[in-house]
């Protein structure tokens, strides 16, 4: 077919026409990153270069000291030399995430998809939920030390409640999302309410469920890093306080590095899985 | 009753209310209709008269507050294999492509599709070879003829269509309602259409339903009789011209009656 490729994407809205209100959800992940020229990375890379070179530059030239900011060469000095000892406590906190955050997002997901179909009682539940949400979850931190002691079980609490509440809240969003036409075309073939919940609910949901994931994984991320700071001898944020007090200031920013990187590889990894999976919304 | 005057799809006394925040609503009050088989029946009436309250019934959609519909003489209590939807946005699964769109029927039903004839009603279509498509990359027409197939693949033996082409533009609608009437023509099927054009009533129906609104009752039946395939200079002559009006009358009048009180002699005039 030669006229394939220049059909044009035509009535756009029309396939979301049932689904007003939730375009922002996918649509904000998609005007992230999207590469497509080369000039396009050079400019990227020209610009990278420009800023950390003039950082360079600028602490050079004014003297700035070590320890209110560290060149960005010594900062590289100090990722590469000291990693070795960094890794271990990368390990710790990759354990913390990845634990806290599979438990709090099943849990959230399985919780979003269940109350969504009984309205009663999501509204017994809903002010719980939100009360998770807004409450800092590293406040509750000190408490589950004195509880659980200094080892990876209070912070395995902590990011499993912080991140599992934001997934449960988006994804209920997803949930709630109620075309009756697409379920009333299902029901015409006669579905059961099993089959209408895999087969439109869920796979409606989806766009929703993967932004929970997301902002779920990043809150967890904070919540591990800060447990770390506030009490136990291991992970990246134990390294934050203890290379601060120990004015190891290169060693402090390459710790905030490795956070940064972890941060956007979260990001990216959503931001992939939500192309693939719920790339008919964007 | 022998089967050939039993009629396929019969609706008898059928009376829906809904209970709404504000009381009960009475969508449909004692509607009464038979549909024969292999018959095209449109229903027309001003919007809120319960057309698509009526159809949804038929489908087994919904349960009657009193009355039935029986189909092939049997009570329909919830949906049926025999009947087939088409909504009116073409209410693709904007998360499958064409195949799979087209496939949901059998996945639900857990049945086999018959790939050749389905290959066979994308041919005549004119979908072949966009099986990889997703609905967004299609127009409306596209999608409305694939939300066709897809209603027709598992070869329902009634087929009902709540404004079908309503979302379409005009051309594309009559190239729709001729698609209607070739694959009609092809294989006989029941079909009942809820519709707003009259125009696409008369070209489409052997009878057409005219609806009374609040409470919808079936207000009058017109037998629509000109020979098909019915073409452009039958669509154009005084008969057609004339039938237009008289329906129009019918469903514009019951408006205008509630609405301004107008001496019915104003209303009746003949046409200058």
């Amino acid at each position: 077919m030669s006229d394939s490729d220049t059909i044009p994407e035509f009535r756009r809205g029309s396939a979301a026409a049932g689904n007003v209100g939730i375009t922002g959800g996918m649509s904000a992940l998609a005007s992230g990153p999207g590469i497509r020229s080369v000039g396009e990375v050079l400019a990227i890379v020209l610009v990278a270069i420009i800023v950390v070179g003039g950082t360079e530059l600028l602490l050079t030239l004014f003297q700035v000291p070590q320890y209110v900011l560290p060149k960005p060469s010594e900062i590289a000095v100090a990722l590469f030399t000291d990693f070795p000892l960094i890794a271990p406590h990368l390990g710790h906190t990759l354990v913390e995430l990845f634990a806290g955050f599979g438990v709090g997002a099943l849990v959230g997901l399985i919780l979003a998809a269940v109350i969504t179909q009984f309205p009663f009682v999501e509204k017994i539940i809903t002010p719980y939920i939100l009360l998770l949400v807004t409450t800092p979850m590293l406040a509750l931190v000190p408490l589950l030390i004195l509880r659980f002691g200094f080892g990876y079980e209070p912070r395995i609490i902590a990011v499993a409640l912080a991140s599992g509440p934001m997934v449960m809240i988006n994804a209920a969003t997803g949930f709630r999302r109620v075309d009756s036409g697409k379920i009333a075309l299902a029901r015409s073939y006669g579905a059961s309410t099993l089959q209408i919940f895999w087969k439109i609910r869920a796979p409606m949901a989806l766009p929703m469920i993967f932004v929970g994931l997301m902002v779920g994984s990043i809150f967890g991320l904070l919540t591990a890093v800060g447990a770390e700071m506030v009490g136990g001898g291991f992970g990246l944020g134990n390294r934050l306080t203890s290379y601060s007090s120990m004015i190891q200031m290169p060693q402090f920013f390459a710790v905030v590095l490795i956070l940064s990187i972890l941060g956007i590889l979260i990001y990216v990894l959503f931001f992939l899985l939500g192309k693939k999976f719920a790339s008919w919304e964007a | 009753m022998p089967a050939a005057i039993r009629p396929k799809l019969s609706v008898r006394n059928a009376t829906k209310v809904y209970g709404t925040r504000s009381g009960d609503l009475l969508a449909i009050d004692r509607c009464s209709l038979d549909i024969m088989a292999n018959e095209i029946v449109s229903i027309v009436g001003p919007s809120g008269c319960g057309k698509t309250t009526l159809l949804w019934s038929m489908s087994g959609l919904h349960r009657l507050t009193s009355g039935e519909v029986l189909l092939d003489g049997s009570v329909i209590s919830g949906p049926s294999p025999e009947i087939g939807m088409v909504f009116q946005d073409a209410n693709l699964l904007p998360w499958r492509n064409l195949d799979a769109n087209i496939g949901f029927p059998f996945e639900i039903k857990g049945t086999k599709p018959d790939r050749v004839f389905i290959d066979e009603l994308l041919n005549r279509v004119g979908l072949e070879g966009f099986g990889g498509r997703f609905p967004r990359e299609l127009s409306g027409g596209m999608q409305q003829r694939a939300a066709l197939v897809r209603a027709l693949s598992f070869k329902p033996s009634v087929l009902l269509m709540d404004e079908p082409f309503g979302a379409l533009d005009a051309f594309t609608r009559e190239e729709m309602n001729r698609l209607v009437e070739e694959i009609w023509l092809d294989r006989p099927t029941t079909i009942v259409l809820i519709t707003h054009s009259i125009e696409e009533a008369i070209f489409l129906s052997d009878r057409i339903v005219v609806m009374s609104p609040r409470p919808g009752r079936v207000a009058n039946i017109h037998e629509v009789s000109f020979p098909r395939p019915r073409s452009p200079a039958i669509m154009a002559t005084k008969e057609v011209f004339d039938l237009t009006n008289i329906i129009k009358a019918e469903i514009v009048g019951e408006q205008q009656s509630r609405y301004a009180k107008m001496p019915t002699a104003v209303q009746n005039q003949p046409a200058q």
